[in-house]
């Protein structure tokens, strides 16, 4: 057994009480999680800590006897992250606990080259257990924001059929690959699903258009040939004609209108309807 | 040996590819096509790819090369019914088809051949007269 698993075992309560003090001394946030559920925490981290010292102290955290301290550590930051904890106050929970320990280190020692070694031992330990918590930490936070990302893609990109035969897609935001490829793949779909004979895509709300991005519109446009039904592009702005000039994007033989009106108004003689007003 | 039946409807040909394409079914379908199309001389040629899931850059090539052909030899082509996934790849492989007609299904194909025809006629008929 080595001397940090035997101080674990002997001065536990001791040092409970004053890894407890330590914490709500310095990085507690009352306003975010009670007394009663930290001191649980301690205490599991304690006893999994204990655990994990009796197999190995050298700071490797992949045995079998870590598995549950790994667990619990997942867990405790996963919490945190979606309570709202920054990432080094979730670090601190483990690395405050290095004062009291080192105290009891102290206190135990004979020599002084015995206590260096075991700081040392001690200190890389729960080095590697804070970062592990960090770790965690990020991915957890990561996680969520690729949750968040995928929604917003999800969200932005309707196909809305405005006419027996014709389908229009308002573009909002700016166009990446992923987000491109999400649209032309619905595009596409939904022309399958309805026999729609013209897609309507308009980027008024697009704000900028550079090469990839007029690629990729070119893209689909091909694709939806292929297909058989027709594109037509609307709601280019001035800025926007100008810079697809400037970098000698040639659109080709692309029909592009100025308004989503004026494209609806070609796609409906297309498709043989016309629209007029009644007589009163 | 697999073959893909080309079949033969009023004034025009019709050519379902109902399962997926390898190398020698293409390869055999453009050499029965371009017999059967010499023989027959039909208005039209649709082709029906909606059955097709999978493509690669040789059979991108043919579907363009076939279509294009028939054109040659007098016929209006017209493929119909290409899946979005079919469409996407092409795109990705650079094969954009460029003077191959499309249609959404065999409906509206048939129309735009019969279309194709009756403008043909139109014309030859003009032209008898003048």
């Amino acid at each position: 057994m080595s001397a940090i698993s035997e101080i674990l075992n002997k001065y536990r309560s001791e040092l409970l009480e004053d890894w407890l003090s330590e914490m709500t001394g310095s990085i507690r946030r009352s306003d975010l999680m009670g007394t009663d559920e930290l001191r649980q925490q301690a205490v599991h981290f304690l006893d999994l800590l204990q655990l994990g010292a009796n197999a190995s102290t050298d700071g490797d955290l992949s045995g079998p006897a870590w598995q549950d301290m790994r667990e619990l550590l997942i867990d405790i930051s996963r919490s945190r992250a979606a309570q709202g904890f920054t990432a080094s106050e979730t670090a601190r929970f483990v690395l405050s606990f290095k004062k009291p320990l080192f105290a009891r280190l102290r206190r135990e020692s004979k020599d002084a080259d015995g206590l260096a070694s075991q700081t040392w031992e001690a200190n890389n330990m729960l080095d590697n257990i804070g970062l592990y918590t960090t770790e965690v930490f990020l991915k957890s936070r990561e996680a969520i924001i690729q949750r968040q990302q995928q929604d917003m893609l999800e969200l932005s990109t309707p196909v809305v059929k405005l006419w027996e035969g014709i389908l229009a897609l308002p573009l909002i935001g700016t166009l990446d690959s992923a987000r491109t490829q999400i649209v032309m793949e619905s595009l596409l779909q939904q022309i399958v699903n309805t026999g729609s004979r013209v897609a309507i895509i308009d980027i008024t709300g697009v704000p900028t258009v550079d090469t990839l991005v007029a690629q990729h519109l070119l893209k689909t446009v091909t694709a939806a040939r292929l297909m058989g039904a027709d594109c037509i592009i609307s709601g280019i702005r001035p800025q926007i004609a100008q810079t697809i000039v400037h970098l000698g994007v040639g659109l080709g033989d692309v029909i592009t209108k100025a308004t989503l009106a004026d494209a609806f108004v070609v796609a409906l003689q297309r498709t043989g309807s016309t629209i007029s007003k009644t007589q009163r | 040996m697999e073959r893909i039946p080309i079949l033969k409807l009023g004034d025009f040909l019709l050519v379902t590819i109902q399962v997926d394409m390898h190398d020698r079914l293409a390869m055999n379908l453009q050499d029965d096509l371009t017999n059967k199309i010499s023989e027959t001389k039909p208005a039209g040629v649709l082709i029906d790819i909606s059955s097709l899931e999978v493509v690669d850059s040789f059979i991108g090539r043919m579907i363009g090369n076939i279509a294009a052909m028939s054109r040659v030899l007098d016929a209006e082509t017209v493929v119909v019914g290409m899946q979005p996934a079919v469409a996407i790849t092409l795109v990705e492989l650079g094969l954009s088809l460029p003077g191959v007609r499309t249609a959404l299904n065999v409906d509206a194909g048939m129309e735009l051949l019969r279309e194709q025809a009756a403008r043909r006629e139109e014309l030859t008929s003009g032209g008898a007269k003048a």
